[in-house]
């Protein structure tokens, strides 16, 4: 339903969005993550028609962004960063004007409003002034606005961001039921968002896109990814770290923590190892070494690792000057 | 993908959509806007206070013993200088602050429609406050026979004007997200429109430069233009002239616009 093709923007002599491509069908919630400043928002500006591609091309449901904006921008709901509205209006007031520009009228009107108003739990503020309502709450009015026409689109450009833990909950699983029917794609820079509500997810940074798929899949680049971790008591820290180094299919290995009663180690495996090696070499270690194990778990990997191993803005500055 | 965009296309069928009823509805939203705010009353009450003092204590309404409202539009041009680019400062600026363009021109609207409604709401504010100055007619029309076809033309060529100087202001607010700066470009812009055809300007223009020169400069005077409505003609020059203005002055907000989006 989305389809960015090679999409450039340049601010002045600034890549601020630099040759992002990347498709979203029906079904599927996009989580766009990156650090601030690597063009989330710029590249969502471009898809909703809001700012023009230096380059690229862009299609909704089949219409091209630049060249058939009007149908184009009718299949799609959009959040924009801060969540907009009009402050000198009601929260009523400002669904209905959305909804008439949505072409909604009469009883279709009434409904559409009603509907986004139980869905973003707006009744207790429907008569309110916007320049009066709680960050919170003023979210949930423009996130309201963006589904008022129950578009097959949404485009929510960090939807969670200003609200409390309950409302960040409630938004991330209303993102999650909506997406079984529409194309979703959101932004975010909170990574727990993308294992609670993404189907896939993109990083972007400084207008690349560095890492696209499955949550599962991107925590599998993590270091961690496949690393065992053992929980051992009443044994000496020195001891079972230079026993767990020494086996064969043991890259390296590190003591979490040595309270004296219960030691963790972290054994990393070596690349070449088969999936369950590293597992079962461990617990044979443990038996011959009778050692009192209490755990042994293999680590998934964590995004946040991932995250960050790709997107370090100071490293790799420092390496790209250097090279040049 | 044809048959994603087929599916869409039938749910959409029921919505209905066109440019009058776009205008409309951005229309209807920003006068709700002026009236939602105290700001819109203050002004109708300055204007009205301001008419009064300049019609009959400056312009000598009684002393001329004439029945005609001459000294009533000659004030026009002078006070529209600082009400209205007041009343249009706030149309494009705002939503630039609050960010709110973002929202409105991703909506399933055309730049051109929203630029419209919105100048066509904040004119229509401004010939209702145009309209309360009623008692006027009333009076003069109590105190002698005046002539109702010069008042007629006179409140269209005012309401005209007004227009103009709104275009300009609709421009310079698209400029910028400051209100304070947007309003003083917009006051210089259609001082300059006054001033070139200014009796004291024009004089004195005459001295320094040829004939034929003075009257290209005060052909883009509002005061030029403005001067044979109050006496009871309608020029289609004149017409043409504010609607040029008007039409120059929207065109261009748009360009601004559109230029600002692109970065
Ligand atoms: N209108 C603009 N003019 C100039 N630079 C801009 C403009 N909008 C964004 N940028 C720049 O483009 C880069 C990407 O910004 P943005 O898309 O807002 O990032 P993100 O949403 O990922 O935090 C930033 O460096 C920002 O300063
Ligand atoms: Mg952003």
């Amino acid at each position: 339903m989305i389809k960015v093709e090679n999409l450039v923007k340049a601010f002045g002599p600034k890549l601020a969005v630099n040759g992002v491509s990347f498709t979203v069908e029906r079904g599927e919630v996009l989580g766009f993550l990156g650090p601030n400043g690597a063009g989330k928002s710029t590249t969502m500006r471009m898809i909703t028609g809001f700012i023009p591609p230096t380059g690229g091309r862009i299609t909704v449901g089949g219409y091209d962004m630049v060249e058939n904006p009007i149908p184009a921008k009718r299949l799609i709901g959009y959040l924009p960063e801060n969540a907009p509205a009009y402050t000198d209006m009601t929260v009523e007031g400002f669904l209905g004007f959305a909804a008439e520009l949505r072409g909604l009228r009469g009883e279709a009107k009434k409904r559409a409003i009603g509907r986004a108003v139980e869905m973003c739990f707006l009744e207790n503020v429907l008569y309110q002034s916007v320049d009066t309502l709680s960050k919170g709450y003023r979210h949930r009015t423009c996130f309201a606005q963006s589904i008022i026409h129950d578009p097959d689109i949404l485009v929510l450009d960090e939807p969670t961001d200003g609200l409390d833990p309950n409302q960040k909950h409630e938004v991330r699983t209303l993102i999650r039921r909506m997406g079984e029917k529409k194309a979703i794609v959101f932004s975010t820079h909170i990574l727990e968002e993308v294992d609670a509500a993404c189907t896939r997810a993109i990083i972007i940074d400084r207008g690349q896109i560095v890492a696209n798929g499955t949550p599962t899949e991107l925590r599998q680049r993590s270091e961690l990814a496949g690393a065992v971790t053992l929980r051992i008591a009443d044994a000496d820290a020195g001891t079972v770290g230079q026993k767990v180094r020494d086996l064969p299919v043991v890259r390296r290995s590190e003591v979490l923590d040595n309270n004296g009663a219960v030691v963790r180690v972290r054994a990393f495996p070596q690349p070449t190892v088969k999936n369950g090696d590293l597992e079962r070499s461990l617990y044979e270690l443990a038996v011959r070494e009778k050692w009192r194990l209490l755990e042994l778990k293999v680590e998934e990997g964590r995004l946040d690792e991932v995250f960050r191993s790709i997107t370090m803005p100071d490293t790799k500055r420092r390496v790209e000057e250097g090279t040049k | 993908m044809s048959a994603d965009s087929q599916v869409m296309s039938s749910a959409v069928a029921g919505v209905h959509t066109n440019a009058l009823h776009n205008i409309v509805t951005i229309a209807k939203r920003e006068l709700a806007a002026y009236f939602a705010s105290p700001v819109a009353y203050v002004f109708i009450v300055i204007f009205l206070l301001l008419v009064g003092f300049f019609t009959f204590m400056v312009g000598g309404f009684f002393e001329r013993g004439e029945a005609s409202l001459a000294s009533f539009f000659m004030w026009h041009p002078w006070l529209y200088l600082f009400l209205v680019p007041a009343v249009g400062m706030r149309l494009w600026s705002e939503e630039r602050r609050l960010g709110t363009m973002e929202l409105l021109l991703t909506m399933p609207v055309s730049t051109w429609q929203a630029i419209v409604g919105k100048f066509a709401a904040s004119w229509l504010f401004l010939a209702i406050a145009l309209g309360l100055t009623f008692p006027m007619v009333i009076t003069v029309s109590y105190l002698g026979d005046p002539d109702l076809g010069a008042i007629f033309t006179g409140y269209l060529g005012s309401l005209l004007m007004a227009g103009a100087y709104l275009a300009i202001g609709c421009m310079t607010s698209a400029m910028t997200r400051n209100q304070v700066v947007s309003f003083i470009i917009s006051v210089v812009v259609c001082l300059l429109l006054i001033l070139c055809g200014w009796p004291p300007v024009t004089n004195m223009l005459v001295k320094w430069a040829s004939p034929w020169l003075v009257d290209i400069v005060s052909g883009f005077s509002v005061m030029t233009h403005f001067e044979s409505f109050q006496r009871g003609v309608v020029d289609s020059r004149d017409l043409y002239y504010f609607l040029a203005v008007i039409g120059f002055s929207l065109f261009t907000t748009g360009v601004i616009i559109r230029s600002h989006r692109a970065g």
